[in-house]
């Protein structure tokens, strides 16, 4: 399949489109709300909703027989949100430490979810609840109403989260201050949770709890490289997640036999990989040439130095002097010619004959510049 | 009980011991978010060593899994040297990563082998007696005989590096300085963890082995202040769990790996609620202990100050003090109780006065 064929899909054809919809959706509210999991170091809470997320669903499914999206959306949101205050309280009392917390929540909620379905699946009257796809997400199977569900629930989300975005800020970078101003922080603290419960609980039908996780750390990581600023962090995070949804369901769409939801996961792992790598200001490929940037420097300045101390012990400050003499006062042998070349370029020095150096008038002035800027 | 339940009862007993006896150490070292990950990444060892050797069976899917643990821990530990996130969200970022990966390739490739991620994922106890193998002229689940090594070598490993283990445990820096190599306990106990993370994979599923590495240490942390009792408070309850969780499901007619994950969590509760120092009932009944000792000293205090001044008759009232100690009235006439039959005060028409004991108490706050 082309890419012009793929592209038309993605606007016409009516799975593809859905699809494509919904993995956008998720993308930008678990990209935006994912930013402040990280920021508050909660970046494996997601991962221990989501798996928390299973026995609300199969419960919600025993209550109410019903299999509507909604309805287990209820459930699972319930069961994210008790699963997070058993840990919360679980911390504030006694030693256990945060991952272990999450680990506990993580698997017994799981374990007993999976209990439930087990009993539910041998019940009498009930249809095959499908344990599959809420492990890793059945893309394909969205509708169109599921993802106008999805557009609504995440836009409330998205809506609180802009309403309150000055308190949000202020508790995730320094809750004492928030404190101290009035600011009600455990209640925030419980909105801002309960909204990544909301964000997860929408991805839980397209990339399943296995892989949710990723969608909360990941494109929030891919932005943190790219800014210091929160909302353009936020803002750049809804971007990758959204990115990374689409080209997933493209590729996915693509071939045979490949599974959307790990798909997208690949995408936005690949979008952090970069990021990482060549992010402005950040990224290693950048603070690598930074840092040789800076080794260059200064070369540059320390042979500019051993010039002007050898001027100084020559009454013509104009006299040149050889490379030799230079490479031996060097602890950097091998770049005084480069660097030598530097000073050419800017101006302050120039080769008297060859292989001999002397400063130019520029030279001596920066020179002491740099002597009085060491000494002071 | 038939033969084959009791053996289903002792490979999930020596899954939950091998778990719980390394899952002490995750958990002391804060990191059991990484048993996590090492059993979701352990797929795709397996996967690749099943492409290699062709069968489900082979020793190499052992290695292969161990392998691909180190690697996730390595990986973690190099996106962690770069600064640029911070620990759990780089453990956030590896696993899912990898995992894809394996499930890519196995639903691409492996589509009609008996290799499919629901198995790994959860475990199939139930078949586990009918894999039998011939052993010294004895027949033996086959599963019996891979947990029981993968047992046997945990426990090997931790008694020969107990020392080491517990240095390194509390005090890297002081391991370090000592030539203990804490970098390499570290490695070594990973690679431990993702073999028995495979081992019991087969068994019990990638869940449960989570739920047995983090729950039992997590119940035996609020019992005990010594590394050697944890871990056999650890593996007790391990047991105790793999045990009734076996019952549960059978009673349900649900999955085990579910039942005995439930039954782990239901071991932790009880142990947060009724431990005998840390739990939260003992919590509560220090707490409340704490305030009626408070209140007999201010009881005390107040009888003292007032004593033998014109508005005693006032002050050292019965029926008054909830208005001039801000007690509620039950709470008052409790202290007062208190107070009376551990001999600080008497009462006359209602007026309390101060024994001796109990003048000896109002004092000896100020005495230090």
């Amino acid at each position: 399949m082309d890419l012009s064929q793929l592209l038309y899909d993605l606007f016409f054809d009516y799975t593809l489109r859905t699809v494509a919809l919904g993995a956008a959706i998720l993308g930008i509210v678990s990209g935006m709300l994912g930013s402040f999991a990280v920021l508050r170091k909660q970046s494996l809470l997601g991962d221990a909703i989501s798996h928390a997320a299973l026995p609300g669903i199969v419960l919600s499914f025993l209550v109410t027989r019903s299999r509507e999206p909604i309805v287990l959306m209820v459930g699972a949101l319930i069961a994210g949100w008790v699963a997070t205050l058993f840990m919360l309280s679980i911390l504030r009392t006694t030693r256990i430490k945060d991952d272990t917390a999450l680990g506990l929540v993580l698997s017994i909620f799981f374990g007993l979810g999976l209990m439930l379905l087990t009993f539910t699946q041998r019940l009498p009257d009930a249809t095959q609840a499908g344990l599959d796809k809420f492990l890793f997400g059945q893309a394909a199977t969205l509708l169109q109403r599921d993802v106008i569900t999805m557009a609504v629930t995440g836009l409330l989300a998205l809506g609180l989260l802009v309403t309150f975005w000055k308190e949000f800020k202020l508790i995730t970078f320094d809750p004492e201050y928030a404190a101290s101003l009035g600011v009600p922080v455990r209640v925030l603290d419980v909105l801002l949770t309960t909204l990544l419960v909301v964000a997860i609980v929408i991805g839980l039908q397209t990339v399943g709890v296995v892989l949710m996780s990723a969608m909360i750390v990941a494109p929030a990581a891919a932005a943190r490289q790219w800014t210091d600023k929160l909302n353009l962090m936020v803002l750049l995070g809804g971007l990758f997640g959204a990115l990374a949804g689409v080209c997933g369901t493209l590729i996915s769409s693509a071939a045979e036999r490949l599974p959307t939801g790990p798909v997208i996961v690949l995408c936005i792992s690949v979008i952090v990989l970069v990021s990482m790598l060549f992010a402005t200001n950040r990224g290693l490929l950048w603070n690598w040439l930074r840092a040789q940037q800076n080794r260059r420097t200064l070369r540059a300045r320390a042979v500019l130095a051993d010039l002007n101390t050898l001027a100084m012990q020559h009454p013509d400050q104009a006299h040149g002097h050889s490379t030799a003499v230079l490479r031996a006062m060097s602890t950097n042998p091998e770049g005084v010619t480069h660097a030598l070349r530097q000073l050419q370029d800017r101006g302050h020095a120039r080769e008297v004959s060859h292989n001999v150096w002397a400063l130019t008038e520029d030279g001596l002035m920066q020179a002491k510049e740099n002597t009085r800027q060491e000494a002071g | 009980m038939s033969q084959a339940q009791f053996e289903i009862q002792l490979i999930a007993s020596i899954v939950a011991v091998a778990c719980a006896l390394l899952g002490v150490f995750l958990v002391l070292r804060r990191m059991a978010m990484m048993s996590d990950a090492i059993s979701h990444t352990v797929l795709l060892g397996i996967v690749i060593a099943f492409f290699m050797t062709k069968s489900i069976t082979s020793p190499l899917l052992l290695i292969g899994a161990a392998l691909m643990g180190v690697i996730t821990v390595s990986l973690v530990e190099l996106i962690n040297r770069t600064r640029l996130v911070r620990e759990d969200a780089a453990i956030g970022l590896v696993f899912p990563a990898i995992f894809s990966i394996a499930v890519i390739m196995i639903s691409r490739f492996a589509g009609d082998v008996h290799l499919d991620t629901d198995a790994v994922l959860l475990g199939e106890l139930v078949f586990a007696p009918f894999n039998r193998l011939h052993l010294f002229g004895l027949e033996i689940p086959e599963a019996l005989l891979t947990t029981s090594s993968i047992l046997l070598i945990n426990i090997i490993f931790i008694v020969l590096f107990y020392k080491e283990l517990k240095l390194a445990t509390f005090d890297a820096a002081l391991a370090a300085a000592l030539g203990f190599l804490p970098g390499v306990i570290h490695y070594a106990l990973m690679a431990l963890v993702s073999l028995t993370a495979v081992g019991a994979f087969d068994a019990v599923g990638s869940v449960l082995v989570v739920a047995f590495m983090i729950a039992p240490p997590a119940a035996a942390y609020l019992l005990t202040e010594r590394l050697s009792r944890m871990l056999v408070y650890s593996a007790l309850i391990g047991v105790i769990s793999a045990v009734s969780g076996y019952w549960l499901a059978h009673a349900l007619d649900a999955s085990i790996a579910g039942s005995m994950a439930t039954m782990t969590g239901v071991s932790f509760l009880a142990a947060y609620l009724f431990a005998p120092a840390r739990g939260l009932l003992a919590q509560a009944r220090r707490r409340r202990a704490q305030r009626i000792e408070f209140a007999l000293t201010m009881l005390t205090m107040h009888i003292a100050h007032h004593t033998a001044t014109q508005e005693a008759e006032q002050e050292n009232q019965v029926t008054r003090l909830d208005e001039h100690l801000k007690w509620s009235p039950q709470f008052a006439m409790e202290v007062v109780g208190r107070a009376e039959r551990e001999g600080f005060i008497r009462q006359e028409n209602g007026l309390l006065t101060l024994t001796e004991n109990g003048l000896k108490r109002s004092q000896q706050e100020f005495s230090t």
